[in-house]
């Protein structure tokens, strides 16, 4: 009875997706050898029914467990019995036969079955295109099953096994290890701290065979703080993959979809050593492989790689230039006539919203203020007052003088995290905190695509280290912490982060409308299930 | 003629010293501590006491109120100037009633029941004329200036009363007073600093390169990071320039948020400060409490273009409330802000507050 339905099925698919399916086929053998490699380490005691787990599965069956991961939805058109050239069919064909006869054999031939019966239902559920009840099926899962997230190497410097891990890695892709700089507070000694005059470029060689240039160039400009600001690090990001996917070619006896993203692996790495990556990128990076991963494989290159460049020029365009427009749209509500608006550092959003606030003619004054040692806010001065907006500057430490005169505190984030916290530049926290001591509404603009599912209390934890170099000033001639490195007690600390608790801000203006802080998970929740 | 030599040499003191108060106006704070420009105006009241001519208490307090007056002019921020010349002022009004025969606590205070009882309160007007006088109140000014000078050694006294080992304590710029009693307590006990450097002038970057020679642990961080450590931090300890009538505080721009960030994390905010900064002035008088100083530190000339049409403010100092203070710590010993309008009682006379 299952094996007529089987056949059945079999011939239906046969003629339009016999090429796809020998690549599925063969994604998914790969698959299965490596989930078998990880379960031979892990479930060796159990020794005959895992053995025989393990034949079954060799040519023709999926493991369970991929039904709860993403890959999942794109993985599963291939079925279950696909007739690979011939030396897996004949097993295929021989299986049903012997069954009857051994007892083992039986019940794998039983459990290969339910297997085949289970995928064809879940094949027809999906191809009439409710593919939607599939991932709702799926989605309890995957919320079922612990989520087991692995510790990003950039904040466990301090312990040797995952340091030295790390370096194995980088070997292997060939890219050069930073090394640290400098004496290290000890409430940081789990974070990197490095150094500007050294960056990762000088290690490698020039010209680099395993690293395209434009992001040998994009990783200088983070390390040394040309591109800084997290909307302009990710459009630097997006734009010099394009140039990555214009230059590239698939070799032979590869595809496009899965090459494309092992190439990209060494030059995310050799972007985190030059500057951890931000929430924002690692973002955009997750959205790029997923559309690459998502190309069929019976499309040229030509069509595949137009499709990819179409597919970043669309996110920029959609998340952060229309949000942008949005967030402003929402954000010029909130700004009245006679208002005194404060802003701190430089956020391009902000900016954006003052600017086009201006624009529609709202009368108000800007203050901005700045701090040592990024002094970042004079940047965003000068592109105020090129448009004419009148403002104030101070330095943070002029916080207290300065608040009985402001209305309203506008701040970008750099992430939104799922606890409801804002992690921005350092500094803002301080902000919300003397701005709510004065009663004054404090709010942070924020596009979605800076939302992020780690959950954080305090700065400590998940930080990053700049440059201890930059807090030296000289004034008057005079350099006080010249020689800070020969004192063995004095230690600089040069932190680029921290994080608001949400009851100082009042409110979040994102693309999709105004929330509260603690609504950031609700926001989450959304966009999982669109994608 | 020797007087006419000596009144010339009284002079020129004056004058340079208050040369030296006007020049001291920049950011980085006068070219003397606190506790020296209070010893100097001590000494120089001293000297006006020993050479001026006067007879009778009330003449010598009308000069000494005229000298008091030029200095304050001089630089109206330095309030230790305005104190000394209360506290002068205040031992020759006890001179006198010790000399009159009256017993000192009858006359000094000031209580409601008195004040409604007798009626015509101080018909004083320090006419009568006494022998001793002067001898006495150069006496009392010696005595003040001993005190003054031992007033670093005695807060320093008390830092272990108030740390204990492997504490976190965060200070902000610099204060002598601070480093004194930090020094005193790293002598024993092992702790660890956190300084801020409190921008633009980086006062704490001194602060650290002193603390950590006498091998204190220091950590310098940014004015922005202070809210993001205050969480790992058990006791903020800081300087002051001047406490005022209220409790309050006149210290360094940023303490204010240093004082907030503590009260978020329910730290302890101890103030280390000698009797001679405590000043009968109250935090409300609008224009007079903050001091600017140059903007081209905070926006330098080669921001160039912008400069002009922009409005940059470089304010010295903040007001701290005192619902932020925990502890005042002063030579006199512990005290909590509560208390800081009955030490002004025994120390200033209310008539003189107004100079």
């Amino acid at each position: 009875m299952y094996h007529r339905y089987v056949v059945v099925a079999l011939s239906r698919r046969k003629p339009n997706e016999g090429k796809e399916l020998t690549k599925e086929e063969k994604q998914r053998l790969r698959k299965q050898k490596k989930h078998q490699k990880k379960q031979k380490e892990r479930k060796n005691e159990k020794g005959p029914s895992e053995t025989e787990k393990d034949k079954t599965p060799v040519s023709l069956l999926p493991p369970p467990q991929p039904v709860a991961t993403q890959k999942a939805p794109s993985a599963l058109p291939a079925p279950a019995s696909a007739p690979i050239p011939v030396p897996a069919s004949a097993p295929f064909h021989s299986s049903p036969a012997p069954s009857p006869a051994d007892k083992p054999a039986k019940s794998k031939a039983e459990l290969k079955a339910e297997r085949r019966a289970r995928q064809e239902t879940d094949r027809a559920a999906k191809q009439p295109g409710s593919s939607s009840s599939g991932i709702k099926t799926k989605v309890p899962l995957s919320e079922l099953n612990p989520v087991v997230k692995r510790l990003p190497e950039h904040v466990q410097v301090d312990d040797p096994a995952v340091v030295k891990r790390l370096a194995k890695k980088l070997e292997r892709q060939q890219i050069p290890l930073r090394s640290d700089y400098g004496y290290k507070v000890s409430l940081f000694s789990h974070l990197h701290q490095y150094s500007r005059k050294a960056p990762l470029t000088q290690l490698l060689s020039i010209p680099s065979t395993v690293i395209h240039p434009s992001i040998v160039r994009l990783g200088l400009q983070y390390s040394q703080g040309i591109v800084a600001g997290s909307n302009a690090r990710s459009v630097a990001l997006l734009h010099a993959f394009k140039q990555v996917i214009r230059d590239y070619t698939t070799p032979p006896n590869e595809e496009l979809s899965r090459d494309l993203v092992n190439k990209l692996k060494p030059y995310i790495s050799f972007l985190n050593q030059c500057r951890p990556l931000s929430a924002s990128m690692g973002n955009a990076i997750k959205y790029i492989k997923k559309e690459i991963s998502n190309i069929p494989s019976q499309c040229k290159e030509e069509e595949a790689k137009t499709k990819l460049l179409t597919c970043i020029d669309r996110y920029i365009e959609e998340k952060i230039v229309l949000a942008a427009k949005a967030i402003s749209k929402y954000a010029i509500e909130k700004i009245s006539d006679g208002d005194v608006i404060l802003v701190y550092g430089y956020s391009s959003l902000v900016n954006n919203i003052l600017c086009e606030a201006f624009e529609k003619s709202r009368k108000f004054r800007v203050i901005v203020v700045d701090s040592r040692p990024r002094l970042e806010g004079r940047e965003a001065l000068r592109r105020l007052v090129q448009r004419g907006i009148s403002c104030t500057y101070v330095l943070i430490s002029a916080l207290s003088y300065i608040l009985p005169e402001v209305s309203k505190v506008f701040l970008g984030a750099h992430a939104l995290l799922a606890n409801g916290y804002v992690m921005s530049r350092v500094g803002t926290s301080q902000i919300a905190l003397v701005a709510r001591t004065y009663n004054v509404p404090v709010l942070v603009c924020c596009e979605t695509y800076k939302f992020c599912e780690r959950v954080q209390t305090d700065s400590f934890v998940s930080n990053e280290l700049d440059d201890p170099d930059d807090l030296m000033v000289t004034r008057k001639g005079k350099t006080q912490l010249e020689n800070w490195q020969d004192v063995s007690s004095l230690g600089l600390l040069n932190l680029v982060y921290d994080v608001t608790p949400p009851d100082f801000v009042d409110l979040v203006i994102t693309d999709l409308g105004m929330i509260p802080c603690t609504s950031v998970p609700v926001v989450l929740r959304v966009k999982n299930l669109d994608q | 003629m020797p007087g006419a030599d000596k009144e010339a040499d009284l002079t020129e003191r004056i004058e340079a010293f208050l040369a030296d108060l006007k020049r001291g106006g920049c950011g980085t704070g006068p070219i003397r501590g606190s506790g020296e420009t209070a010893r100097e105006t001590t000494a120089l009241l001293r000297k006006v006491t020993a050479q001026a001519r006067w007879s009778s208490a009330g003449d010598l307090m009308e000069i000494i109120r005229k000298e008091g007056r030029r200095m304050t002019a001089a630089q109206p921020s330095e309030t230790t100037v305005g104190n000394m010349v209360l506290r002068v002022l205040k031992i020759i009004r006890e001179e006198y009633a010790r000399s009159r025969g009256s017993s000192e606590e009858t006359d000094q205070q000031e209580s409601l029941h008195k004040l409604l009882t007798s009626g015509g309160l101080s018909d004083e007007n320090f006419r009568q004329h006494y022998v001793h006088l002067k001898a006495n109140v150069i006496e009392a000014i010696n005595e003040l200036l001993t005190e003054l000078e031992g007033t670093t050694d005695n807060i320093a006294m008390q830092a272990l009363e108030h740390i204990h080992s492997n504490e976190v304590i965060m200070t902000v710029g610099r204060s002598r007073t601070v480093e004194a009693f930090l020094k005193d307590a790293a002598r024993k006990r092992k702790f660890h600093v956190i300084v801020a450097e409190c921008a633009p002038f980086c006062q704490g970057h001194e602060m650290a390169t002193n603390l950590s020679k006498a091998s204190i642990e220091t950590t310098v961080i940014a004015d922005a990071a202070i809210f993001a450590v205050m969480s790992r931090v058990n006791k903020v300890i800081i300087g002051t320039q001047t406490v005022l009538a209220n409790g309050g505080l006149r210290a360094v721009n940023g303490t204010h948020t240093v004082a907030l960030a503590a009260r978020h994390h329910s730290t302890p905010l101890i103030v280390c400060a000698p009797m001679f900064k405590l000043s009968p002035q109250f935090p409300n008088e609008e224009d007079t409490f903050h001091k600017f100083v140059s903007p081209h530190e905070v926006l330098p000339f080669t921001e160039g273009e912008i400069l002009s049409k922009v409005n940059v403010h470089c304010p010295v100092f903040d007001y701290v409330p005192p619902e932020l203070i925990t502890l005042f710590i002063s030579n006199i010993g512990g005290n909590a802000p509560s208390y800081i309008y009955r030490l002004m009682s025994e120390l200033y006379h209310p008539e003189d507050h107004d100079l």
